[in-house]
């Protein structure tokens, strides 16, 4: 019972995520749907994991490392989103293709 | 020994080709003398080998890369017809190309692909098997590309552009020609004629228009020709070699070697491909002949000409009657020696008397006496006088259409014979008939060009006066034919 | 066992000893761990050649619960591949940094950048864990995102951005799969998954992780974002990234479909993977022939030539008479990831060289610069012969071994599409090397020391080796190679 309450919030949280990533073009609402996605992937792994006897450690060590990548990806990502802003005053990604 | 011996002729090009590319443009003692030396040894080489296989000796050499890719150096008969024949025109084109270009500069670029040009030559006459044959060939298109390109003006980058657009997607043809065929046959040696029981003779039929297309563009036949007349931009050394020895000759030499190592030309007859390729070669040895006429460049009409005299060599190989393979095999090396005159004789007129265009010529026959005989011997030998080179060829070529049952051929050679009369007496007209312009100049103090131009023109007479003997080209195409693929 | 821990570890410490060391000492560091980063790979090789796979149980855990790290002949063969381009690049960021003077960011940053990204893909190499894998996919995605932005021009940001979208949209898919095969069989080690009891959610596993895994390769349709990346990025940095980034995820690619899950594979999946490579090959080159920037156009190549190494999933297993031993689409995808290595690598090297002289990268600016930069002119002209496949280069060898599986197992459109690639590479790099070699007289190029020049000479001489001696090659990457290449998904 609680296992699926895991479960679907981390579905959900994936889906909040995706919508945020389509819909929003600002760069740093963009890291957080990023977030979001990956928040839900570890609440499900983490929900899978305790299914069956006893408790699965495996799961816990990958989110674990997951969290401290995302964290990582999501520092580098403002650090980018802040340059740009510095350097071109808006925190949206230029619409053309290739620079020519 | 008689592993190394392949290996060390093609390397006596190979190493000389990688060494001058370090050469600084005013090494002219180093890269002349290493340039030189390599087409001595080379020739050297090839002449040892010439008493050594009539002993029996097999010389063989393989070098194997991915399981399939074998590159397998294997010296028969034919083989050597035509490493002789490139090994000889080497020597003299280095000759020639040391004195035409003097203090040019690039040099250094230029000698290091024109003697990988004939390391790849070499490589594919030594060929024992498709895909080696393929890998030569593809190296021929690449080190040529920068030869054509040599001036590096409008013309000659337009010219290399055409070159390659020709070129690559015929080695591609060529390549899928042969991988259908090996992925059926496996790997084809030309010792061993492959087993063709496998494919039914629809695709054979497909895989042997492949192949003919692949090799057929750089025989340059009709309508796969075009990149030859603008390769005229070259330096005459360049349109020499391109047309005497190494490329044009690849091609004619790779629908030899399909035609008798892969399919055999019983195989051949069988799938009723003979007639329609016998067919493609004389359109283009009239096309050509045509075209020719129509062209005021002396090199234009040579290039055009060499269109239509290398389908000889097509059309003797399709006829498959063993007369008319003698012909075209001896005309491999026959219109080799002519045509390499003519082109050396055109090149010492642009160098000496800055003559291009025919209305140049008018009297320059007693201005440069040594120049204007060769070139007439060559373009006699072309129309087939006899007993210059070219009649030999063309003797043969008819009777063995008669023998092969298509008489219609000899109406195709009558017919290219008056062309050629008439595209090159025109020019023989002007140079010792007509009067010279008022302005004309021309010298012929230049031994390093006319020299080895002399000993071309000499070797034509020499050739068809010489037809019977046993070590002339024509006793060897005999030997070939009689021994490889007689019926 | 001592050799892959070195291999692992090695450009670790160099990355830190090249941020933690006086600024002097700094290049002379990264190039220390450079040299010996390569000479434990070639180890590693030597090893492998002669006793075969070599595994390596982290912690002494045995999988499901530690992972395993394993160097087979293809872990080794990309090890010794990302060495030489790696240690290339080093060399040709020292002379770059030593001609044009950059700015502070890059001159701190590059080198643990590029030492990071080296550890990285060393992990991914012998990793056979697909969580594992994930970290590995991870780092290399933010130091390449980093390698892009280093130079801190708006539109090298805008770049970097644009690839970190991508390559974090790729992660999380492949997250995804890895989280669904995990919820399913409690197992996440390639060997042990590979005698799983396959469950209705595998495919769904494997497609996601597979989508991830493609935006990452940047195979049609998602390529979108790989030109403007590489384009932007200091030369020597886009060599990397062109050259060994893709080559991760596709290696993890081709892990998951021939080994971890080649039951899950149906005609429709292959064909579709065959289809995009197709597709990739053609859009790729007909987007680089109409770029005016020589990055790009090398850019745009890349995208064209990844293309063909996934022609090798519908082809494997086809045996012809030519090719008895019948693992040669796979074999010749491997070769064409090893010799597009090389060879591109040392395309943008050459374009940086180019760049240093001119102060640009437009086709009209290098205008018989080849007079001025012969050297460089060949490196250019031997790597495009590889990139075009054409003999006796070690594309050549790739796309023979490809064809004549596509023959032998009667699925000969491939065939069109290697021929026809092979046509469309010869087209575009003809306009570069057209204006490299034309007569004209470039304005006065600044000299470039030939010691720099020699680098991409080297690599680009190393990808015309491969094919020359693709014997050895060969057999290295038959070590250890998955039976199901032989026999075909």
């Amino acid at each position: 019972m609680s296992l699926s309450i895991f479960a679907l919030t981390g579905a959900a949280l994936v889906g909040i995520g995706i919508y945020g990533l389509l819909a929003q073009a600002h760069l740093l609402r963009r890291v957080i749907a990023f977030n979001l996605i990956g928040s839900g992937l570890f609440l499900f792994l983490g929900a899978a994991g305790s299914r069956g006897i006893g408790i699965d450690p495996i799961p816990q060590a990958l989110i674990i490392t997951g969290i401290v990548v995302a964290l990582s990806a999501s520092a580098l990502a403002v650090t980018l989103v802040v340059a740009l802003a510095r350097a071109t005053g808006r925190a949206t990604l230029p619409d053309e293709e290739t620079p020519r | 020994m008689t592993a190394n011996l392949p290996v060390l002729i093609l390397l006596s090009s190979l190493l000389p080709a990688i060494i001058t590319f370090f050469i600084p443009q005013d090494g002219h003692a180093l890269r002349n003398s290493l340039n030189l030396g390599g087409a001595v040894l080379k020739l050297g080489l090839i002449i040892w080998m010439l008493f050594a296989i009539a002993d029996g000796t097999v010389y063989e050499a393989s070098f194997a890369l991915a399981p399939g890719l074998v590159i397998l150096l294997r010296v028969d008969a034919l083989a050597l017809l035509f490493i002789s024949l490139s090994g000889t025109l080497w020597f003299l084109t280095t000759i020639y190309a040391i004195a035409y270009f003097g203090g040019k500069p690039e040099l250094s670029r230029f000698f290091g692909f024109f003697s990988l040009c004939v390391a790849s030559t070499t490589g594919l006459a030594l060929s024992g098997s498709l895909i080696s044959f393929f890998i030569f060939f593809e190296l021929l298109t690449l080190s040529t590309w920068p030869l054509v390109a040599h001036k590096q003006d409008k013309p000659s980058l337009a010219a290399a552009r055409t070159y390659l657009a020709y070129a690559l997607p015929g080695s591609a043809t060529l390549l899928v020609a042969i991988i259908w065929l090996e992925s059926s046959t496996g790997p084809v040696l030309f010792t061993e004629p492959p087993d063709l029981s496998e494919l039914d003779p629809v695709s054979l039929r497909a895989i042997f228009c492949l192949f003919i297309i692949g090799v057929g563009v750089k025989a340059a036949i009709v309508p796969l020709h075009g990149w030859l007349p603008s390769a005229m931009a070259a330096p005459a050394p360049v349109s020499s070699l391109l047309h005497a020895v190494a490329v044009v000759k690849a091609g004619a030499f790779g629908v030899v070697r399909v035609i008798y190592d892969v399919y055999g030309a019983e195989n051949m007859a069988s799938l009723g491909l003979s007639m329609p390729l016998a067919g493609i070669a004389s359109v283009t040895i009239l096309w050509g002949s045509v075209r020719a006429l129509q062209q005021g460049e002396i090199k234009k009409r040579l290039a055009y000409s060499t269109v239509s005299q290398v389908s000889y060599i097509v059309l003797g190989a399709a006829l498959a009657s063993p007369l008319a393979m003698i012909g075209g095999l001896v005309h491999l090396i026959h219109q080799g020696l002519m045509k390499i005159t003519l082109f050396f004789c055109a090149g010492i007129f642009d160098e000496r008397a800055g003559v291009k265009r025919i209305d140049g010529l008018n009297g320059l026959g007693a201005r440069m006496p040594w120049t204007s005989v060769c070139f007439s011997l060559g373009a006699l030998g072309m129309i087939g006088l006899p007993p210059l080179a070219g009649f030999v060829s063309k003797f043969y070529l008819g009777l063995g259409a008669l023998e092969a049952g298509a008489p219609w051929v000899l109406a195709v050679l009558a017919a290219s014979t008056l062309l050629n009369a008439a595209y090159f007496l025109p020019l023989l007209y002007r140079l010792w008939i007509l009067p010279a312009a008022a302005d004309a100049s021309g010298d012929e103090r230049a031994p390093g060009l006319v020299v080895p131009t002399v000993i071309t023109a000499a070797a034509t007479i020499g050739v068809g006066l010489l037809a019977a003997s046993p070590i002339s080209p024509l006793g060897w195409a005999r030997l070939i034919v009689t021994q490889g693929y007689g019926p | 066992m001592t050799p892959m821990i070195a291999l692992l570890t090695l450009p670790l410490l160099a990355a830190l000893a090249t941020i933690a060391l006086p600024r002097r000492a700094r290049a002379a560091a990264a190039g220390i761990g450079a040299g010996a980063t390569l000479l434990a790979a070639i180890w590693v090789a030597v090893v492998v050649w002669r006793t075969g796979p070599m595994d390596l149980m982290l912690g002494g855990w045995q999988p499901p619960v530690g992972i395993g790290l394993r160097a087979d002949g293809l872990s080794v063969a990309l090890g010794v591949m990302t060495a030489l381009v790696m240690s290339a690049a080093v060399l040709a960021a020292r002379f770059e940094h030593a001609t044009t003077g950059p700015g502070p960011r890059i001159a701190f940053g590059i080198w643990p950048l590029i030492l990071l990204l080296w550890a990285a893909l060393n992990a991914v190499f012998v990793s056979r864990d697909l969580f594992n894998l994930y970290v590995g996919l991870e780092l290399i995605s933010l130091s390449a995102v980093a390698l892009v932005a280093i130079s801190g021009k708006a539109q090298a940001v805008a770049a970097g951005l644009r690839y970190l979208l991508f390559a974090l949209t790729g992660s999380l898919l492949y997250l995804a799969g890895v989280v669904l095969t995990y919820s399913a069989h409690g197992m996440l080690d390639i060997d042990l998954l590979a005698a799983r009891t396959p469950v209705p959610t595998d495919a769904l596993a494997l497609g996601l992780m597979t989508a991830g895994l493609l935006a990452k390769t940047a195979l049609f349709p998602f390529h979108v974002w790989l030109p403007p990346a590489h384009a932007a990025a200091p030369a020597p940095a886009s060599a990397l990234l062109s050259a060994l980034v893709p080559k991760a995820s596709l290696l993890i690619l081709v892990r998951l479909w021939f080994e971890a899950m080649p039951d899950m594979a149906t005609a429709a999946s292959l064909l579709t993977l065959g289809g995009l490579g197709a597709l990739a090959v053609v859009w790729g080159g007909v987007l680089a022939l109409v770029q005016a920037r020589l990055k790009l156009i090398v850019a745009y190549s890349t995208v064209a030539q990844l293309g063909y190494v996934f022609l090798a999933f519908p082809l494997a297993g086809g045996a012809g008479a030519a090719q008895p031993w019948s693992a040669g689409a796979w074999t010749g995808a491997m070769f064409q990831i090893l010799s597009h290595g090389l060879a591109k690598a040392s395309m943008f090297l050459t374009a940086g060289i180019f760049i240093a002289a001119v102060g640009s990268d437009r086709l009209g600016d290098l205008r018989g610069l080849a007079r001025a930069l012969p050297m460089t002119g060949f490196a250019f002209a031997l790597s495009a012969i590889t990139l075009m496949g054409l003999p006796p280069s070690g594309g050549f060898t790739a796309k023979y071994l490809m064809m004549t599986s596509a023959f032998a197992a009667d699925q000969r459109g491939w065939a069109a599409v290697l021929v026809g690639g092979g046509l469309l590479a010869a087209a575009y790099l003809y306009r570069p090397m057209a204006a490299l070699f034309s007569a004209d007289i470039p304005a006065a190029p600044r000299a470039v020391p030939r010691r720099w020049q020699a680098v991409p000479l080297w690599l680009a001489a190393l990808a015309v080796g491969l094919g020359l001696m693709s014997a050895a090659p060969f057999d290295l990457l038959q070590i250890g190679r998955p039976d199901i290449a032989a026999e075909g998904l």
